[in-house]
């Protein structure tokens, strides 16, 4: 599948904006951060932000932006509509609880509520995110069961990591947070490398002898039906090479995983101003490699249509 | 609504026949003649006489060899959109611009609304439905529904261009949720089969797979072809000369 950046910098930035978003809404009422301006400024700035970039970039990918408003609609049977509603309902809830933080400067009350509804939502915006991909059955790396909670995994670890970049920013560093930054990149690591394996056994049904209808025996394209590429495989018939999928995946592993756990486990061990600077350091590394991660999603991904042009 | 109809009151589809069909592609142009100017049209071309010749069409034919023990023999493929009974183009639409008629089970798209996500491509497995990159919408197939409704064509013209067009009768229309009809008969004779069938989409076209080889078929061997030497002779003196 062709990554266009659009949709690979939308999945990414909503993931982590959600994800602290997530974190913000749960963490604030239940006293972890005290319900002081500039924490909750910039972080409900950034979660938000991130969030509304990431919106944005994604109707980039539309032939016609203008009419987006039609896509809250169908949400009945559609993963990309539930996506929408889910992602403007998100809105409300975070907005009044941003506005309760900055504005009335308390954690308690109607805010928490928000806040805990805010969590809610930005959870179920990632969960139809994820079976987007998950329900397209023509992909048979997407159509799998990691692709779900691997969207979960990857916006849990990155808000955690952003989370943990801004209090450590505002000298509120926590040991706990900083290891559940840790645990949480180590699971995400873990997550790609089994669904990585999973999709280099993949046995798919789907084949040449099916797609044709011809039965038995080998089909091979003789001829395709035009000589220059159409829409198809330009849209569906991205190739990536195998030595530069190989080192793309190492590149992923180190800058999404590898490097930000160094640098988040010398931030336990470093002084304050060192290690916010180390732990903002560790958030934006990490990002880059979700960035080369959520391409390699695409770029690995095969569509059955290119079963009938011999690819 | 891209919610399914429950039940369709007819079928409509093709059925196409890999036997007969001899990848001729007259099926590809009278469809994209009739189109352009028709439901969905136009089928934008992009830089038609340059060197990146791209562009929308509803109906492609690929060549394969397929190869058994019985030998190997070349196939002609056409492949459009197949007017699922459960396509999940329909269903992934985040607009209700893709939608599957409850009368006749043809699977349409209702530009207006169509906001060019892509996203019923990229659920779609045969590759029937092409983004037009000028309009900013997709396109596919529409079972010619602007001629096998139009009154004011011969009620014989009343069938989707690419069948009217086809010199060896290698495709044909008809409704196949009707186990009487022509078209069913012919499926359930020939043994017709559906595409990609384990992924459920439940494709109402089928394909008529090429008849076995035959026996009967009277093997006349040509004569082996004479052996060019230099004659000698008279002959061969003016075949030197005549040759020079
Ligand atoms: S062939 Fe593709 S576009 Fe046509 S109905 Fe089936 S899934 Fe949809
Ligand atoms: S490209 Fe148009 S028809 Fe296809 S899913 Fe998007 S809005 Fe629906």
């Amino acid at each position: 599948m062709h990554p266009a950046f659009s949709v690979v910098f939308f999945t990414t930035a909503t993931g982590a904006g959600y994800g602290l978003l997530a974190l913000l809404g749960v963490l604030g009422p239940l006293g972890f951060i005290a319900p002081d301006f500039w924490p909750g400024f910039v972080g409900m700035g950034l979660a938000l932000g991130l969030i509304a970039a990431g919106l944005l970039s994604s109707t980039g990918h539309l032939g016609r932006p203008e009419r987006a408003w039609r896509a809250f609609s169908q949400w009945r049977s559609s993963w990309l509509s539930r996506e929408g509603v889910a992602s403007v309902a998100t809105f409300i809830p975070a907005g009044l609880f941003g506005l309760g933080w900055v504005i009335l400067g308390r954690l308690d009350g109607w805010v928490a509520a928000a806040g805990l509804l805010a969590a809610i939502c930005a959870v179920i915006t990632v969960c139809m995110t994820g079976m987007i991909y998950a329900s397209l059955k023509p992909v048979a790396q997407w159509h799998s069961p990691y692709t779900l909670p691997g969207y979960l995994v990857f916006s849990a670890m990155s808000g955690c990591v952003l989370m943990n970049a801004l209090l450590q920013g505002f000298a509120l560093a926590s040991k706990t947070l900083l290891a559940a930054s840790v645990l949480l990149t180590l699971l995400g690591w873990g997550w790609k490398l089994a669904t990585w394996r999973h999709n280099d056994r993949l046995e798919i049904p789907t084949n040449a002898n099916t797609a044709t209808g011809l039965a038995g025996g080998t089909v091979r394209s003789l001829e395709w039906p035009h000589t220059e590429e159409n829409y198809l495989l330009k849209e569906m018939g991205f190739r990536i090479a195998r030595k530069h999928a190989a080192k793309l995946r190492l590149i992923t592993q180190a800058l999404a995983f590898g490097v930000p756990i160094l640098l988040l486990v010398a931030a336990l061990a470093l002084p304050w101003p060192i290690a916010a600077l180390v732990s903002a350091l560790a958030a934006i590394v990490q990002f880059a490699g979700m960035l080369v991660e959520r391409w390699l999603f695409f770029a690995e991904a095969k569509h059955t249509v290119m079963l009938y042009y011999g690819r | 609504m891209t919610c399914l109809p429950s039940h369709t009151d007819k079928r409509l589809g093709l059925v196409i026949d890999l036997d007969t069909c001899v990848g001729c592609q007259a099926c590809v142009t009278a469809c994209k003649e009739w189109n352009t100017g028709g439901h969905m049209g136009p089928l934008t071309d992009i830089d038609p006489y340059g060197g990146h010749v791209d562009g929308v069409w509803f109906n492609r034919v690929h060549s394969y060899e397929h190869v058994t023990e019985m030998g190997g023999r070349t196939v002609n493929f056409p492949r459009s959109c197949l007017h699922c009974e459960t396509p999940a183009c329909v269903t992934v639409c985040p607009t209700g611009a893709s939608y599957k008629r409850a009368s006749d089970g043809i699977v349409l798209i209702d530009e207006d609304k169509c906001i060019g996500c892509k996203l019923c491509s990229w659920a779609c497995p045969y590759g029937a439905r092409e983004f037009d990159t000028d309009v900013g919408v997709m396109k596919k197939c529409t079972l010619c529904v602007d001629r096998i409704y139009n009154d004011n064509l011969a009620e014989g013209d009343r069938v989707p261009a690419c069948v009217a067009a086809c010199p060896t009768s290698a495709r044909h229309f008809g409704d196949l949720g009707d186990p009487q009809s022509p078209i069913s008969h012919l499926v359930a004779e020939r043994g017709g089969v559906d595409l990609m069938p384990e992924l459920g989409y439940r494709p109402t076209n089928k394909y008529l797979p090429p008849r076995a080889h035959t026996q009967r078929a009277a093997s006349v061997p040509a004569k082996a072809l004479e052996p060019v030497r230099a004659e000698g002779g008279f002959l061969g003196w003016v075949d030197r000369m005549l040759s020079s």
